[in-house]
């Protein structure tokens, strides 16, 4: 299966560059260059892949206006600034660089770069010609939270875990909320595989965490073996950044899938039409920077049902996924009733939530 | 009967040992021109943007002795282990322990450092590397338990550590919690020698490696012993040379080299401490000093040359789309050639049938 999309990739790389190079020389002179960094390969059919989707949007809505070139599998060292510097080098206008480890190596090149505009995912550092961007992942964590608490009969709620930082941290404590929202018996355990994307570790942690009895495995790393894991035990399981359901139909409840498409398009255009500025951009389900993957025909209608509202009143501001009371693991309340997270509190998010076992790694 | 078979030649091809690593490379690019061709790109282009392009700027030039840097002092250390018959496996454990105790001290003396950090993080960063791989060298001597095993596994230790500084202790103290040190101040930061790339006095370093790891083989009594060791460690018994000895000053050395490279990482081309200091320089430093014949000059060569493989394979991503792993294929290639055309050193090739012998 992973073999046959690959050579499908293969197939599609080489038609894409067949395609580039005979247009590409005619009219190389008026089409602008875009770049992209990927940490991971595009074939991890998880976060590189979703970003290399929105790319590939771009080159459908604005094929005329500009080529896409991408850079995948970049580790995040030493490497990183001359894969960027190389891009901008050679005649690259808009520069994406998809991953927080990017973050000091775009600012180095940017900063030899004036004329280069570049927009550095997850990151909090910007400059004149730096630009950030995210998703409220967190608000997809909720919804899945809510149904997760519905579905579990266990009520052990098996978590993989990629580094703790502050957005995987968010997302763990905004899906135990609404976990236990819905079933207060429900726990939550995690394992950190400390990587982005590596099967084996991923798979080995869903074993461990299956065997401490958890019946759901949730992830926050971007490779399909947690759920593959999860439908050999006939267990379920949610997917992270796109949606995974052909790995395992059985076990897949629904993914949150992230959806860069939009903001893509926008940013080539604002550099095109030069309206492009410096700005942070942190949306979420209203923006339409993320949604849920299609949910599987053996959730309940009720819990369907549940998981629409939740997602409806996340996105008229109704809810908010961190509405106090919330208490952290010792039971002390951290964000009051009445009063709801701030996005620097989320930004810095460094504690657990009452239902978490464990510690944050520190 | 066939028509081609090898014979065994008496003693070992002194040309062959120069010719082989060239027809590894002719052949790999011969077969990279077929791989091209069916993968439907232009050969001549793709083998243009991968092998010519990316180092026909000086900036080029710069990334390429950059990435290089790493892989000479780590294999110039290794290669004198090997020769010995000591086989550290763990230079990539070494060389994140150096960057762990040279980094340390540019983080430890944030904002009151001088002239004298740098130096001084230089020496931290031998020293931590050293201290690792004298773990194994102890167990080695003492218990006579496998350094191969003992330096693979403590690079997993070593890697661990790592995550759990920049979480921790070393963490950015204003990063909203991300897994990153500070930038490292001007003070603790390796003066870069060439205007307009990075190269940093980490190269200066490597050259210097290279230099020393040649006297020290070909000129010097240890080296004599570190030869004969590895080639009849019975007759090194015999001669009353001390084995415990090359042991702990194979891998002290070694472990020292990585340490430097790890710590010229984070204070040069990074400066800072992040979670993945090296995409596997350690590990890959085994291949290049295996492919440079265990000889320092060699080493340098191989290493420019598994640099260039690298950087290739982004350029001809960038230039012409070409997928990442062509990268590993053209590696693996490259291998392969020069292990299959390794056979030529002691056997020639003849043609026809065997004569019979009266």
């Amino acid at each position: 299966m992973n073999r046959r999309t690959m050579g499908k990739t293969l197939l599609g790389l080489a038609g894409a560059a067949a395609v580039a190079l005979s247009v590409g020389v005619a009219s190389a002179q008026e089409k602008m260059k875009v770049g992209f960094v990927y940490v991971g390969p595009i074939s991890d059919h998880g976060y590189s892949y979703q970003h290399d989707q929105g790319r590939l949007a771009v080159e459908k809505a604005l094929g005329d206006k500009v080529t896409t070139t991408y850079v995948e599998n970049v580790p995040e060292g030493a490497d990183a600034e001359r894969v960027i510097e190389q891009l901008a080098a050679s005649g690259h206008k808009l520069i994406f660089t998809t991953s927080f480890g990017f973050m000091n190596p775009t600012l180095k090149v940017a900063q030899r770069y004036p004329d280069v505009k570049f927009e550095h995912a997850t990151g909090y550092k910007r400059s004149a010609n730096v630009a950030t961007y995210s998703a409220r992942f967190y608000e997809g964590r909720t919804v899945i939270g809510a149904i997760v608490g519905k579905m579990t009969k266990s009520n052990i709620i098996g978590y993989v875990g990629s580094f703790p930082i502050p957005e995987v941290v968010s997302g763990i404590n905004a899906f135990t909320i609404a976990l236990r929202e819905q079933n207060p018996k429900a726990e939550v355990r995690v394992v950190w595989v400390n990587s982005w994307y590596d099967p084996g570790k991923e798979a080995e942690a869903a074993k461990a965490l299956i065997d401490q009895g958890a019946d759901v495995i949730v992830q926050h790393t971007d490779s399909p073996a947690p759920i593959q894991t999860a439908q050999d035990r006939g267990l379920w399981s949610v997917g992270q950044s796109s949606d995974m359901t052909r790995f395992g139909p059985k076990s897949h409840l629904t993914a949150i899938v992230d959806d860069w498409n939009g903001y893509y398009i926008d940013r080539v255009k604002a550099v095109l039409d030069g309206s492009w500025k410096s700005v942070d951009t942190w949306g979420g389900f209203k923006d339409k920077m993320l949604f849920l993957a299609p949910y599987n025909p053996a959730i309940p209608a009720d819990v369907v049902a549940l998981a629409d509202q939740i997602k409806a009143d996340i996105m008229s501001g109704k809810r908010h996924s961190f509405q106090g009371p919330v208490k952290d693991q010792s039971g002390k309340v951290v964000i009051p009733e009445g009063k709801s997270a701030t996005d620097e509190q989320i930004l810095k998010m460094d504690w657990y939530v009452e239902g978490v076992q464990g510690k944050v790694p520190k | 009967m066939s028509l081609i078979r090898l014979e065994p030649r008496g003693q070992a091809s002194k040309t062959m040992v120069y010719v082989t690593p060239l027809l590894a490379v002719a052949l790999t690019l011969l077969s990279g021109f077929v791989l091209f061709l069916l993968l439907g790109f232009d050969p001549v282009k793709a083998l243009h943007a991968f092998f010519i392009d990316p180092v026909s700027s000086r900036r080029g030039i710069g990334e390429l002795i950059v990435k290089a840097t790493p892989l000479v002092l780590c294999a110039v250390g290794l290669a004198i282990g090997f020769r010995a018959n000591v086989w550290n496996i763990g230079a990539e454990g070494q060389l994140t322990v150096g960057a762990i105790a040279g980094g340390g001290l540019a983080l430890a003396f944030y904002g009151e450092g001088g002239w004298w950090l740098l130096p001084l993080m230089v020496v931290a960063g031998a020293a931590g590397g050293a201290a690792w791989a004298a773990i194994p060298a102890f167990l080695r001597v003492r218990f006579n338990a496998s350094e191969i095993l003992t330096s693979l596994m403590l690079t997993y230790v070593a890697l661990l550590l790592l995550n759990y500084l920049v979480h921790g202790p070393y963490r950015d103290p204003d990063g909203f919690a991300f897994p990153e040190s500070r930038l490292f101040e001007a003070d603790a930061v390796m003066p870069v020698l060439w205007s307009g790339t990075r190269v940093h006095l980490g190269t200066a370093f490597a050259l210097l490696a290279v230099a020393a790891g040649w006297v020290l083989i070909a000129r010097t009594f240890v080296g004599f012993q570190i030869k004969v060791i590895g080639l009849t460690p019975a007759a090194a018994g015999y001669a009353g040379f001390d084995q415990k000895r090359i042991i702990w000053l194979s891998l002290l050395l070694s472990g020292a080299l990585a340490g430097v490279a790890g710590m010229g990482e984070v204070a040069g081309p990074i400066g800072q401490i992040t979670p993945s200091v090296s995409p596997g320089y350690g590990f890959t430093a085994i291949i290049v000093a295996f492919l440079g014949r265990l000889h320092p000059v060699g080493i340098l060569l191989a290493a420019l040359l598994m640099a260039l493989s690298f950087i290739g394979g982004e350029a001809a991503q960038i230039a012409m789309g070409l997928p990442k792993a062509i990268t590993g294929v053209f590696q693996g290639m490259l291998l392969f050639f020069l292990l299959a055309s390794d056979v030529l050193i002691r056997y020639r090739i003849r043609f026809g049938a065997r004569r019979a012998v009266a």
